[in-house]
């Protein structure tokens, strides 16, 4: 046992409101009570249900280091199992996606279950007569996870039997969601090809820290989007309209001001979001037909109010971000303390003008490819800074950027746009799910 | 000029020596001004447009990436990285001297490097080349990495 196994003390006091000890990031006590704690504990991401649209279609993937499927059962409903057949531990489903029909089947020794994780059978099963295997855990078929929930197509999950509700968990910062599924006509997204898989050597809470970080894009990416504004000048005259990829990539050196005055919105238990005011999405071009085919769904007047909300980035704590204005959605998924990988889906809205699906998946390549010239210079940054964090000497990470004493992250808040209040709000929150459920050493 | 398959040939040779070299303003040189450079997300994918790709850039996103590689604040290119292409003999699809227009597939190891780390990529290369002047010029490509759908380290310079 280390340091951090049962003392959630030591955990908590890894958090201290404007600073945040490097061992979140870098110790690997820390990443496992992650897994075992916080990722119990919270609400986390699994997939879209349009990835499994008909009865028997499944999705493997993992919740932290949980491999899970997802699957449509004969019921019609989403099931989220544990991918293990309850015999040898097999993973059932090795294919990321597919159709199992009517039941699973375990390709060592043939046991199958139902689509709800049920035992269905075994071969000769009377070799487990009179043995008690109908009393062992084993008997029952696929785990499952401890509560599952469809919010509008995106499917969450809580591994832990007890704990928070859903709704209590992510209370009004389902605005953001809601957001971007109303900006479909007919209320529905579907989810458009495979995610793009982009591998970090760091820290995944990096990554998630970054999607509200509003002083890093005119500096770690001048490379990118200040070159694209410098070529763009030679090539052209000032009147000529901007291209797609000159509307995604130009915002990216707006000044400080900018990004100060859009805002940044708090909610309790680690969950807020950039763009309040205005965004990096403010001024994409209009798309014909779309306004109108809005309209006609919600009426003139609300179909402007979803339009005119313009959020960047919206983290679900914790370790998912959406950006409503253009349907993304991106996983930071824990592999290591120092490994992650990034999968960022885009989703079509359905009923709308596919332009709009070109320009999501364009700002996906352009902007989260493992080929982007603006996701390398955010991997560099990362990975220097898990690299950094083992010079000793300072222990000590800083984000007090406009920290006010005895903050309250139980309320919405909003603030200034250039805030790291965020990032304390997720640590919060991080320090509340991981110890949960943390047993105190006994004192003896 | 009269291209025959070796010319083809050649000129396939050439441009991934130029990219090895970094010798990137001759290589956009080679490119018409409408061209797409294409590298699909999905295996066989057919849609470069409506759904997810790693890459699809016309001649200006191009010239950015080149551009970029070289400039004073380009973190990730501190210090630089370098690539290697090793090409199997190419196949000649479409030789159509009338029209000027050539298909080629081009099977290609390719080796990027920075650092301590060294990835592995096996790649299709798909060229439409078009005579325009007297010149043999890429009017797209198309760059199909075998294990697409995994997890990708930084791929930085031109596959």
């Amino acid at each position: 046992m280390g340091r951090y196994t049962e003392n959630p003390k030591a955990v908590a006091d890894l958090f201290q409101g404007h600073r945040v000890h490097r061992d979140v990031y870098i110790n690997n006590e820390i990443y496992n009570i992650e897994m075992k704690h916080l990722f119990a504990n919270a609400w986390v991401f699994v997939g879209h249900e349009s990835q499994t649209p008909n009865k028997g279609d499944y999705f493997a993937t993992q919740v932290a280091d949980q491999p899970v499927v997802q699957v449509r059962h004969s019921d019609g409903d989403i099931y989220v199992l544990r991918n293990r057949c309850p015999h040898k531990g097999t993973k059932i489903v090795i294919d990321r996606s597919g159709n199992t029909g009517k039941f699973f089947r375990c390709p060592y020794h043939a046991w199958s279950f139902k689509t709800n994780g049920n035992l269905l059978a075994i071969p000769l099963k009377k070799g487990y007569q009179d043995t008690g295997f109908s009393d062992s855990e084993n008997s029952k078929g696929m785990p499952g996870v401890g509560a599952v929930k469809n919010y509008r197509g995106f499917i969450f999950c809580r591994l832990a039997e007890q704990g928070i509700s859903f709704e209590d968990f992510f209370g009004d910062s389902l605005s953001s969601l809601d957001n971007m599924v109303d900006r479909s006509p007919e209320g529905r997204l579907e989810v458009v090809g495979p995610p793009l898989r982009y591998l970090h050597y760091c820290n995944w809470k990096m990554l998630v820290e970054n999607q509200t970080d509003t002083c890093h894009p005119m500096v770690a990416h001048e490379s990118s989007a200040g070159t694209a504004m410098k070529l763009w000048d030679e090539v052209t005259d000032k009147d000529t309209p901007l291209p797609p990829a000159m509307e995604i990539i130009a915002p990216f050196m707006s000044p400080y001001e900018f990004f100060e005055e859009m805002g940044i919105r708090t909610w309790p238990n680690g969950h807020g979001h950039t763009g309040v005011h205005h965004s990096i999405h403010s001024k994409y071009s209009e798309i014909p037909g779309y306004k109108e085919s809005l309209a006609k769904t919600y009426g003139t007047e609300k179909a402007e109010e979803i339009l005119a909300e313009n959020r960047h980035n919206t983290v679900y704590f914790p370790n998912i971000m959406i950006k409503g204005p253009i349907q993304q959605l991106r996983v930071f998924i824990p592999l290591a303390a120092d490994k992650c990988i990034v999968e960022s889906y885009i989703y079509r809205l359905v009923g709308a003008p596919e332009e709009l699906t070109a320009r999501t998946a364009m700002y996906n390549r352009m902007i989260n490819a493992p080929t982007s010239i603006v996701g390398h210079d955010d991997l560099e940054m990362y990975e220097r800074a898990q690299e950094g964090l083992h010079a000793d000497g300072m222990e000590w990470v800083n984000i007090q950027r406009l920290y006010e004493e005895d903050e309250d992250f139980s309320k919405e808040a909003v603030e200034n746009g250039t805030t790291e209040r965020q990032m304390r709000n997720q640590f919060d929150a991080w320090v509340k799910f991981i110890t949960m459920s943390m047993k105190q050493e006994d004192a003896s | 000029m009269s291209i025959t398959k070796e010319t083809l040939i050649d000129f396939l040779y050439d441009e991934a020596r130029m990219l090895d070299e970094g010798r990137f303003d001759e290589w956009l040189a080679l490119w018409l001004p409408d061209g797409h450079y294409w590298m699909p997300l999905d295996y066989q994918q057919t849609d470069p447009i409506n759904t997810t790709s790693l890459m699809y850039e016309d001649l200006f996103m191009l010239k950015l990436r080149v551009e970029r590689l070289n400039g004073a604040r380009t973190f990730s290119q501190k210090p630089k990285s370098r690539c290697h292409h090793v090409l199997q003999r190419p196949f000649v699809d479409e030789m159509n001297a009338e029209a000027g227009r050539f298909v080629t597939t081009t099977f290609m190891h390719y080796v990027e490097t920075r650092l301590d780390e060294q990835q592995l990529l096996a790649l299709t290369a798909r060229h439409e080349l078009a005579l325009v002047d007297g010149r043999l010029r890429i009017a797209n490509k198309r760059v199909d990495i075998v294990n697409c759908d995994a997890a990708f380290r930084n791929i930085q310079l031109l596959p």
